[in-house]
Order: structure tokens, then sequence, then C-alpha cells
């Protein structure tokens, strides 16, 4: 009860000054957060520096939930490294590890099959209609690093999306009745 | 400044960043580890070796692969990925990677190992330039962390090549 009255007493003495002053500190939040994205992406050279793992193909080595690190550079690809890649008319991307490498005298351009080290069967299935390889421009990066565990807050706040809500709402609440 | 939910903030963010120094720490303290391994494959059998209705080559053979890998664990090891490649040229390719075969050892006994068995995988060119062909067999091997930096090396073993004719 005493924490409820609280609440309601320092919503009561919101003052202009002190709510615009929030105001930019929450967007400074936002955007350092935002700079920090960025500037992995560069880094990394990759479009998304960091995913979660979403599916049980590559068990026992990533389980759902597990984040990975990505890398992209312009070194070949080989086998044995575990690449993602967007297949066309496909949002999520996937990572499987790669099994066969074709590459070209002359370009250097690559033919190259995945496999999630869980499933049967290779990754043709997954590709697009009459599509048997992957080239480079469908690889968004190499996973080199990974971490257990922490994805399962962005999986739970995708498939529950009422739990991001009430998170957002609680941090916004927190903020206002904030004296600092 | 003392109420519960700046206690709970506070709290929240000192573990999540003790945790994730003692991610990086055990990460790093994989480097420490000096890793001998070894490993020797023989080819027991070609066991076919046709050219496809599409005129791509396609061959199956029976390996014998025995290896040493246990110094590749450390305690921060979950498991090893390992897989054989077949490497060849050829004229339109200046590299061709085929895995053959592979398995995952889940711990430091299972890492010493021989087994008898035929390609998992198919073994297909592209192109039907396989025939005399010599190839290399390399050992790869996936070294999957309890948490951080994966990394990764192989044993190139040579002087494996395709029959002359098709059988």
């Amino acid at each position: 009860m005493g924490l409820i009255g609280d609440t309601v007493d320092s919503i009561k003495s919101i003052q202009t000054r002190q709510l615009l002053n929030q105001a930019v500190s929450l967007g400074m939040v936002v955007t350092s957060a935002l700079i920090i994205w960025k500037a992995l992406m560069c880094i990394t050279g990759s479009e998304s520096p960091v995913v979660v793992v979403l599916s049980g193909s590559m068990e026992p080595g990533f389980k759902r939930g597990d984040i990975l690190f990505l890398h992209m550079s312009n070194d070949p690809i080989r086998a044995g490294e575990i690449v993602v890649f967007n297949v066309d008319g496909r949002e999520i991307p996937i990572v499987h590890r790669v099994i066969k490498v074709h590459e070209r005298q002359d370009s250097g351009e690559v033919d190259v099959l995945t496999k999630g080290d869980n499933n049967y069967g290779d990754d043709r299935l997954l590709y697009a209609q009459g599509q048997q390889w992957l080239h480079r421009h469908h690889i968004m990066g190499r996973a080199v690093g990974f971490l257990p565990y922490v994805g399962w807050v962005t999986i739970i706040m995708t498939e529950k999306p009422i739990i991001k809500y009430i998170l957002i709402g609680a941090l916004g609440l927190l903020v206002i009745t904030s004296k600092d | 400044m003392h109420s519960f939910g700046y206690r709970l903030n506070g709290l929240l963010t000192f573990s999540v960043t003790i945790l994730a120094i003692m991610c990086a720490i055990a990460s790093l303290s994989d480097n420490l580890n000096t890793p001998s391994p070894s490993a020797e494959i023989q080819v027991m059998n070609i066991n076919w070796f046709q050219k496809q209705p599409q005129g791509n080559d396609e061959v199956s053979l029976t390996m014998n692969i025995s290896a040493d890998l246990q110094t590749l664990f450390t305690w921060n090891t979950k498991q090893l990925f390992i897989f054989v490649a077949a490497e060849y040229e050829t004229p339109k390719n200046s590299l061709n990677q085929v895995s053959l075969w592979d398995a995952i050892i889940p711990a430091k006994e299972h890492a010493k190992f021989w087994i008898h068995t035929s390609n998992k995988y198919r073994f297909v060119d592209q192109g039907n330039n396989l025939r005399g062909k010599e190839f290399n067999l390399t050992l790869h091997w996936h070294v999957m962390p309890k948490t951080g930096k994966m990394f990764a090396d192989k044993i190139v073993l040579t002087g494996y090549s395709f029959p002359e004719e098709y059988r």
C-alpha cells in the first residue's frame, strides 16, 4: 500500500522542467544503445552482429535460446564454418554448418551447401525453389562466439508481446517517478 | 535512493556484469591449452565410382578413421564437432571441399576413437573430373565451448587418389 501511495504522490508532484530533463535523458539512453548497435554492425561487418538461436537444428551444440556472435570478413568460406544465411523469401535467418564448398578458379565465386548438425539431410529443402547452392551474397556472417541461455529474453518478448509491453510500461513508470 | 526498485536494479546490473566477466575469463582460459592431436585415415575400399545421368561423377568409399583428440578438451569445452572432408582441385574449381563423414564428441573419454565407415554424405563432383585425380582427406575439428569463442583447426592427410576408370 505504501508503494502505491508513494507512486501516486510522485506523479502528482511532476514539474514541467523536470519532465523535460527526464525525457532528454531517456532519449540519450535510447540513442546510445542505437549507436552501440550500429557500431557493432560496422566492426563485425555483419548486418546483425548478434542472433538468437530459434530452432533445435544445431543441437546439442546450440540450443534454442542461445545467442551467437557473428563476424563477416572477406575470407573465403570453407567447410565446417557455421554461417548465418538468408534464403530468398524467408525472413528469418538460418544458422547452419557448411558441408560442401566449390570455389571457381577465375572469379572466386563459391557454391556452398549447408546442413544443421541435428538434421538428417542437407538444407536443399530449405533453399528457394530450384536453388541447389548458396552463394556469398546469401551469407550474413560466420558464428565466432556464443553465450548460452541469454537469448531467452528475446524469444519470450517476441512470442509473448504482452510481456514486452509490461516491461516497457514498468520502465517508463520508473523513469517518470524517479526524483533524479 | 534506497527503494526496492533501486536495490533490485543495482543487484541485477551487478550480477549481469559479473556473469559477463566470468564468461569472458572462461573463454580466455581456452588460450592456455596447447593441443597435440593426431589422426590417421585409410581408404579401405572404393565401393563404386560412376557418372550420374546429369553428368556429375559420384563415388562411394569406405574408410578407417582413427584419431586421438583428447588434448583439445578443456574445462570450458562443451563438445567437439569433427568431420572428414575430401579436398581436391578441378579445372573449373580452384577448391572443392566435400564433407564425407562427421561426428560429435561430447566428452574427453570419447575423443580417442577408431571407426570403420562408408561416407555419410554423397560424394558428388561438379562435373566429371574425378578419374585418376589426387585428393586430400582432411580431418577438421570445431571446438564448441560452454561459453565464449569457438575455434577450429585441421589435419591434412595427402596421397589419396581416385581410380583411373569407373567401376
